[in-house]
């Protein structure tokens, strides 16, 4: 009984919040990972990409919300998701097309790209918080639970509830639909195998007929719904504050670089490592171990190796043993 | 000296002016108070800017972490200035020394483990147990040490407290302090490729933020240091001073205006001073030989290496170089502040905002680093009143108590976050080479 409680523990409080974060990260990461692939430099503005995104969700979801339009069980959100992947992609195209293209008929380096990305990031940061402010803000409705912990007691007998929330069921249901979705666009259709070509090798591929800007076009607007996605699932399920989008950047970039910058594959492995890792190191143990220990060998602490405020060292230290040992990454990226 | 080179000048001295022209004219709207506060600031940013210089325009490295070498500056003014805490010390002072050379032991056996032990299977394991042990005993002494220390008083100290010497120390320390954690990244993040170095300074500079944040034995937290003391004297004594009071009156000033004029212009000459001698350093070392050797490995890695230039090394040198800079510029802004608030360090405005000075101004050049923190900074803090002008504007047709009013006049708050990218990248695109571009 014990032992099963403490399994009941460790999914309660390990998996599933990891599992829903993991997924969230690797959908920002995919995003981080398909620009670096097909344009060549690491966007600082994703981060306020994701934040722009899902303000325009919200927007949308409130708009839906006073007017009676709801879907029942689950967060109105998921119904105004197209939408603000459609603002989010009609902003993307717009930077993109005023912004990024000069330096790329200019044939800039990559690090220029980044420090123009910095300014993107300046001017879509002042835009969320230009448009909904600096503040929380709540935006979730539905059931809460798939499963409550007390519906679960009452159900096995233990002593340890296993909750589930609605929004991580949908986070990790919506994460599977969408890289479902993404492998197969991008190995089955022209435009996907054209992308992938495009990334591998561009003098090549320009050879071959394909139109640059078209694959930076769809490039856009891929990493447009992924990021509105991934944002509106972190926001669904933790909370929607622009400042704290703009931090996500450095798990983000870290599940990126350690999964191989531009490959997909490992940015979806690399989000669930870091994510896994942040919540087990900032955990504390001492729930687990009260069942699987016997009594007199219990710890006194809390036994949590370190504290939550330091999450971002985990991702970042993570990162570094990577960039050591690994330099291109876990799963074999570009090192251009 | 030919034409061009003498309109070059002229032209450079004719954009100071004109910074210097906006700042007189804030003077005489906002008051003299502001305008020299935007000077004090500036000079500060100034010298950041002349850090992130050195390591960007000079030599081409990306660090968007200057957020964290400027807060390990603030560290070092509480560290040296503020008075220790001898109480603290006998509770737990040498538990957590102890326990930090123990972290620093655990450390180097890994390292150590990794060196001498044979690649495989036996070096892994070895190498975690190392690891693992050595966490569990360094929180051992480390967490009861702590506990104790942070008992002391809490709503008071709670912390170990400085070594209470003048605060003037705490710029070279901080200087110190921040080159020795520019060494460790730069050991471990350099020769990778640029974005990577990117990524692991915007880290560190997370990390050291956190630390600040969450280590109260060491800095407080965020129940912030105050009263940090100053290397100029207090308003309020000067205000009792009947000899201050008096040559202030002759100069038509009351003592109250005239005495917080005095420690602000105390400060700014302080700042000035080091802003020169880091300008003049900065100059000499880009017309050395050094400063065009830096240059040539920026313009082309592979030409310099096959020159017999050790880059790896050089970059590492000039990234802790740059890092000190910052770090001194970051003990100068505590010192003005008089306190270390952890949580106010926020890379928008430390990390990323120097960087718009820098490219605004035109990497490479360092009187163009300085240009660009005064102008920037100026535009920082002037955008914020002139935004909240213009909303004003914008809504004067509106009815009182609209939504949308009262919604547009609050945001005009962030309109500086705007305003500077859209700067950014006007001066990327039209002017890349910045307002003084490099020589």
């Amino acid at each position: 009984m014990d032992f099963l409680n403490a399994i009941v523990a460790l999914a309660n409080y390990i998996l599933v919040p990891g599992i829903a974060y993991g997924s969230q990260l690797a959908l920002g990461a995919l995003g981080v990972t398909l620009i670096y692939g097909i344009l060549r430099f690491s966007n600082f503005a994703h981060g306020d990409t994701m934040a722009f995104g899902t303000m325009c969700t919200i927007l949308v979801t409130w708009w839906m919300q006073s007017a009676g339009i709801s879907l029942g069980p689950l967060p109105t959100a998921l119904l105004a998701l197209p939408f603000g992947i459609l603002g989010c992609m009609a902003l993307v195209l717009f930077t993109d097309r005023v912004v990024y293209r000069f330096y790329r008929e200019q044939k800039a380096k990559p690090v220029i790209l980044v420090i123009v990305s910095m300014g993107v990031m300046f001017i879509m940061n002042g835009l969320v918080r230009f448009i909904i402010g600096p503040k929380g803000q709540k935006f979730a409705d539905g059931t809460r639970y798939i499963i409550s912990a007390r519906d679960f007691k009452a159900m096995t007998g233990l002593s340890e509830g296993l909750a589930i929330r609605t929004t991580q069921g949908i986070t990790l249901v919506t994460a599977i639909v969408v890289v479902a979705l993404l492998f197969w666009f991008l190995n089955r259709t022209r435009t996907g195998k054209s992308m992938r070509a495009y990334s591998d090798n561009e003098d090549l591929a320009l050879l071959s007929g394909i139109n640059p800007e078209r694959v930076v076009m769809y490039t856009w607007l891929i990493v447009a719904a992924l990021a509105t996605i991934a944002g509106t699932l972190y926001g669904l399920d933790k909370s929607y504050k622009p400042f704290v989008y703009f931090q996500l950047l450095l798990p983000i970039f870290a599940s990126a670089i350690v999964g191989g910058l531009g490959n997909p594959l490992g940015a979806i492995a690399g989000g669930f490592i870091i994510a896994f890792s942040e919540v087990t190191i900032t955990y504390a143990w001492k729930k687990i171990l009260k069942y699987l220990m016997p009594e007199q060998l219990e710890p006194t602490g809390l036994v949590q190796l370190l504290s939550t405020d330091y999450k971002f060292a985990v991702s970042f230290v993570i990162l570094l043993i990577v960039l050591l040992f690994r330099p291109t990454g876990l799963f074999a990226g570009k090192s251009v | 000296m030919s034409d061009l080179a003498k309109n070059d000048t002229l032209k450079n001295l004719g954009l100071f002016a004109l910074v210097g022209g906006l700042i007189v004219i804030v003077g005489f709207v906002q008051g003299w108070n502001t305008a020299v506060l935007i000077i004090n600031m500036g000079l500060i940013s100034a010298i950041m800017a002349i850090g992130v210089n050195l390591q960007w325009g000079f030599a081409g490295l990306f660090n968007v972490g200057v957020m964290g070498f400027v807060a390990l500056g603030g560290l070092a003014t509480v560290l040296v200035a503020m008075p220790p805490t001898t109480e603290a010390w006998t509770a737990g002072g040498r538990g957590v020394a102890i326990a930090l050379l123990l972290g620093a032991a655990t450390i180097v056996g890994a390292v150590q483990v990794m060196k001498r032990m044979a690649p495989g299977h036996k070096r892994t394991i070895a190498l975690l147990a190392v690891l693992v042990i050595g966490f569990f005993v360094y929180r051992a002494v480390f967490d009861p040490a702590v506990e104790a220390i942070e008992r002391v008083n809490p709503a008071g100290t709670g912390y170990l407290g400085g070594l209470g010497l003048p605060v003037l120390i705490a710029w070279p320390v901080g200087g110190l302090l921040a080159a020795g954690a520019a060494w460790l990244i730069g050991k471990t993040a350099l020769g990778l490729r640029s974005d990577y170095l990117a990524i692991a300074t915007l880290g560190i500079a997370e990390i050291i933020i956190a630390i600040l944040k969450n280590e109260d034995w060491l800095t407080r937290g965020v129940k912030n240091v105050v009263g940090i003391p100053r290397p100029v004297p207090y308003e309020i004594n000067l205000q009792k001073d009947p000899g201050f009071v008096e040559s202030a009156a002759n100069l038509g000033f009351d003592p109250v205006t005239a005495s917080t004029l005095y420690v602000k212009f105390g400060y700014g000459l302080l700042f000035l001073a080091v802003l020169l001698v880091v300008l003049w350093l900065a100059q000499m070392a880009l017309k050395s030989p050094w400063g065009r050797m830096m240059r040539a490995i920026r313009d082309n890695e592979v030409a310099a290496e096959a020159m017999g230039k050790n880059v790896t090394a050089r970059h590492l040198q000039i990234f802790v170089l740059g890092s000190a800079v910052c770090g001194i510029a970051g003990a100068m802004m505590t010192t003005l502040d008089g306190q270390l608030t952890p949580g106010t360090y926020q890379p928008l405005r430390f990390t990323f905002l120097v960087w718009v000075m820098v490219i605004v101004g035109g990497s490479g050049n360092n009187f163009g680093s300085v240009l660009g923190a005064m102008l920037i900074w100026f535009l920082w803090v002037e955008v914020e009143p002139m935004g909240l002008f213009v909303m004003e504007l914008v809504t004067s047709g509106m009815a009182d108590g609209s939504a949308l009013k009262a919604h547009l006049i609050e945001s005009a708050a962030h309109m500086r976050l705007l305003t500077m990218g859209i700067v950014l990248l006007l001066v990327l695109r039209f002017w890349p080479r910045g307002l003084i571009p490099e020589t």
